[in-house]
């Protein structure tokens, strides 16, 4: 037990740390802290949060997604551009998730029936799903007429009671959703075991394949949900953008605990690794450090967290 | 009593192996039935056509007076039979209780239900006289027996008729090996049906009621288990002895030492091991898999360091050491796992051995002389008698025996006179084998030492000067070969 909470623990000390190192080294740690940046982090987290938590259950189930970038992209434009072709918001956004379902239905149905190994599969994945974002798009970024879907990450909500904007609530209540599903139901239970163990998954009666499809599909519709805000965040359906947005994803959730050869992860754990690298970002644009200081820290920050769950691991094994 | 399941001419081959050769075999209600057999002889093979892993080519199955034909492990789980791995197959990162309900949750509308499924995890674990595991525990937190009881627990849960039990003391120590039993009797008692695969003698006498033996893939004897003594079934599991496949060694004493050990540990499988191997001769160590051999071999050629003990090569007694290392002082090893480590598969023949010593085949600055490796390759294929299209063909499409040969044409390669090798004739032809017995013989004659492991008896008495067994970890004093017979050595193999 206490074990568990340690390793729950872990991530969220390293978000601590990496919280005061930058109150402390900002010269007005007030105003790192203010709720008006707050505010600013976390609409930046959503983009990356949302992806998160669809990678969070096919890391757990042993997979891997590497389209998610163009995924995003593919549906951000779809949504720009339904919503320019006078479609209702709602349909757009509605038609951006089943988009990014379908891509993840395909990225399964591959996996399983071809036996091509996801990384390859979604890597395949990857350069279709751009390609075809260009392709719709005209190799053009889509502007859209002004609709409340443009205002779903603005920092300051229209309506002043809402605090935050509605894609970080909308981000929040999805990642306690997912987390009960992992945790509380049958799929998600199933999700775990097929990570954990394959062969014993299907031995006792799991249909593995069919159990794939489904959490690539699952996750397929968060990458669409993730594109929609995406497009809202630009207020333009942006073909070339999210670039390299898997890693991002990868990283948050490797950060929070999840383990690539599958059967653990947690969407707490996921959504505290976004946390630590929006903060990071932040706080070096705070600190006026360029781009490529962000990237060298975020890089030794994916080590570490990984080195050091791996140190604990064999420290909690050889003191059992 | 009527039979709960039973199976009549099952036969199965892979490609040219022939695996089962029509067996037979009955189990009533209750009743706890032991397969026994030499390592090869078929027991793995059966179980997997009992669960349903495998399917036979030929024979009949019965289970409770219908036909039974499982397709898969679920199908056979579904009809009742279960089989509990040797490696135990539960999900690490689960609890006790998920893992004893996978695959039947208990849920309400997709939601699981913790407290029914606490419930019936804690009604199923108070079966087993085993309070210290929790339901929340997670499975990569419990000891291995713990885990075995996880898994029979789970067989429980499917409701299982008749349970499959491969080897199921193999990892476990003495008290652990009696609860097992008591719960084994207990389950019997409840009318399952046991089927019980061992080859340690004693234990299956204390726990089987009935016994069949396998042989070469066919079932050879049944009976009662207190009608029987050890000595019938011994002579039974070896059975004759095959015909001469193996060269009249002529060879020399030399009483010169090539290797000293004494005392080598290397937990969890290797305890204590003490010989010394001369130069000239061969050196045999037989046991059961499991037993600890492949573990000394690799404590021996540096690949995994031993806890205590020590070895001696040439003048080197240092105990910590590297595979390069004993490589450099002459010693060569041949692994039993020929595709997991013995080759890579995907590389050329020429690549392959000289992988080595590559640099008896580059000039000098390093850079490979890929005329020098192709000649000399085809010189050593060509002393092992390797069929193959030539030097640059991938590893990956010879047979079998073949490419075995060229995991020994390594050894040849790198000059080694000092030989360790692991199941070096295992799952390849008579003629392949004919050819590395004349390999190992010549090697020996001119002086090498060799130290060979085999799980085939005749093998050890065919090729080997002295021959020592392990049995749990511990190597018995070395022998002359005509001191031993293959009796005596099943006898120190299973711990009699």
């Amino acid at each position: 037990m206490l074990r568990t909470w340690i390793a729950r623990l872990g991530p969220a000390l390293g978000l601590v740390i990496v919280v005061l190192v930058f109150a402390l080294l900002t010269d007005a740690p007030g105003r790192y802290l203010s709720t008006f940046n707050l505010r600013i982090v976390l609409s930046q987290t959503v983009i990356v949060a949302l992806g998160a938590i669809g990678m969070t259950m096919i890391i757990i189930s042993g997979g891997i997604d590497l389209s998610v970038g163009a995924t995003i992209a593919l549906t951000g434009v779809m949504t720009a551009l339904g919503i320019r072709s006078g479609w209702p918001p709602s349909l757009a956004l509605v038609a951006a998730v089943l988009a990014g379902g379908f891509v993840g239905v395909l990225n399964g149905m591959v996996i399983t029936t071809l036996r091509v190994v996801p990384f390859i599969v979604t890597l395949g994945m990857l350069g279709i799903a751009r390609g075809v974002a260009k392709w719709l798009a005209h190799e053009q970024t889509v502007n859209v007429p002004t609709t409340w879907m443009n205002d779903l990450l603005v920092t300051f909500p229209r309506q002043g009671w809402l605090v935050l904007p509605i894609g970080v609530w909308t981000t929040l209540a999805l990642a306690v959703f997912v987390a009960f599903v992992l945790r509380r139901t049958v799929f998600g239970r199933r999700i775990f075991a097929l990570g954990s163990n394959e062969a014993a998954a299907r031995a006792c009666g799991i249909d593995t394949n069919r159990l794939k499809v489904a959490v690539y599909a699952c996750a397929g519709c968060l990458f669409g949900l993730t594109g929609a805000m995406q497009m809202s965040r630009l207020r333009q359906g942006d073909p070339t953008v999210a670039n390299g947005a898997e890693l991002d994803i990868i990283a948050a959730v490797v950060i929070g605990g999840g383990s690539l050869n599958g059967g653990e992860g947690s969407i707490l754990g996921s959504m505290i690794g976004a946390l630590v690298m929006a903060f990071l970002r932040n706080g070096c644009q705070q600190m006026g450090w360029p781009n490529y200081i962000q990237e060298i820290i975020i890089g030794v920050i994916i080590v570490a967290a990984v080195a050091l769950d791996r140190a604990r691991a064999s420290w909690a094994t050889s003191h059992a | 009593m009527a039979d709960r399941l039973s199976v009549t001419g099952i036969a199965k081959r892979f490609g040219a192996t022939i695996a089962l050769d029509g067996v037979d075999f009955a189990i009533a209600a209750g009743e706890v039935h032991a397969l026994i057999g030499e390592n090869g002889a078929g027991k793995s093979t059966l179980l997997g056509v009992l669960h349903g892993g495998t399917r036979a080519d030929r024979g009949m199955m019965q289970l409770d007076d219908s036909r039974y034909a499982p397709n898969t492990p679920h199908e056979a789980r579904r009809r009742g039979v279960v089989l509990i791995h040797q490696e135990l197959s539960l999900c690490a990162h689960l609890s006790v209780m998920e893992n004893v309900l996978l695959g039947a949750e208990l849920s309400r509308a997709g939601v699981i239900d913790r407290r029914a499924s606490h419930r019936r995890a804690e009604e199923l674990l108070s079966e087993l006289p085993h309070p210290e595991i929790q339901p929340d525990a997670l499975v990569r937190d419990l000891s291995l027996p713990a885990r075995q009881i996880v898994e029979v627990c789970r067989a429980l849960a499917s409701e299982a008729r008749v349970v499959l039990m491969d080897e199921p003391t193999s990892s476990l120590q003495g008290s652990d090996v009696e609860r097992l039993f008591a719960l084994i009797r207990r389950l019997a008692s409840k009318g399952m049906s046991i089927v019980y695969v061992s080859h340690f003698l004693e234990e299956v006498r204390r726990i089987a009621d009935r016994y069949t033996v396998l042989r070469d893939g066919r079932s050879v004897a049944t009976g009662m288990m207190d009608a029987v003594t050890n000595d019938d079934l011994i002579a039974t599991m070896v059975g004759r002895p095959p015909a001469t496949l193996f060269p009249a060694g002529v060879r020399y004493a030399i009483p010169q030492v090539a290797m000293c050990v004494e005392g080598l540990a290397c937990p969890p499988r290797l305890h204590d091991a003490t010989f010394e191997l001369r130069r000239g001769e061969i050196f045999g160590i037989a046991g059961l898999l499991g037993s600890g051999r492949t573990e000394l071999v690799r404590a021996l050629i540096g690949l995994d360091a031993p806890s205590a003990g020590m070895v001696r090569v040439g003048d080197n007694d240092e105990p910590s050491t590297s595979a390069s290392r004993r490589i450099r002082e002459g010693v060569g090893y041949l692994s039993e796992d020929r595709k997991g480590e013995g080759l890579a598969l995907a590389l050329s023949l020429a690549d392959n051995i000289c992988a080595t010593r590559p640099e008896y085949a580059h000039s000098a600055l390093g850079i490979l002389d890929l005329q020098e490796q192709s000649a000399q390759s085809s010189r050593w294929m060509s002393v092992l008698r390797v069929s193959a299209l030539g030097t640059q063909q991938a590893a990956r499409s010879l047979s079998g025996g073949n490419q075995q040969k060229v995991a020994l044409a390594r050894l040849l390669h790198q000059r080694a006179n000092i030989l360790l090798l692991d199941e070096p004739t295992r799952g390849i032809d008579i003629g392949a084998k004919a050819d590395v017995y004349e390999m190992i013989n010549l090697r020996a004659s001119a002086g090498c030492a060799v130290l060979i492991v085999s799980s085939y008896l005749p093998e050890l008495f065919g090729l080997c000067d002295r021959l020592a067994v392990m049995c749990r970890g511990t190597l018995s004093p070395a022998r002359a070969i005509d001191e031993w017979t293959p009796e005596s050595v099943m006898t120190a193999a299973i711990g009699g």
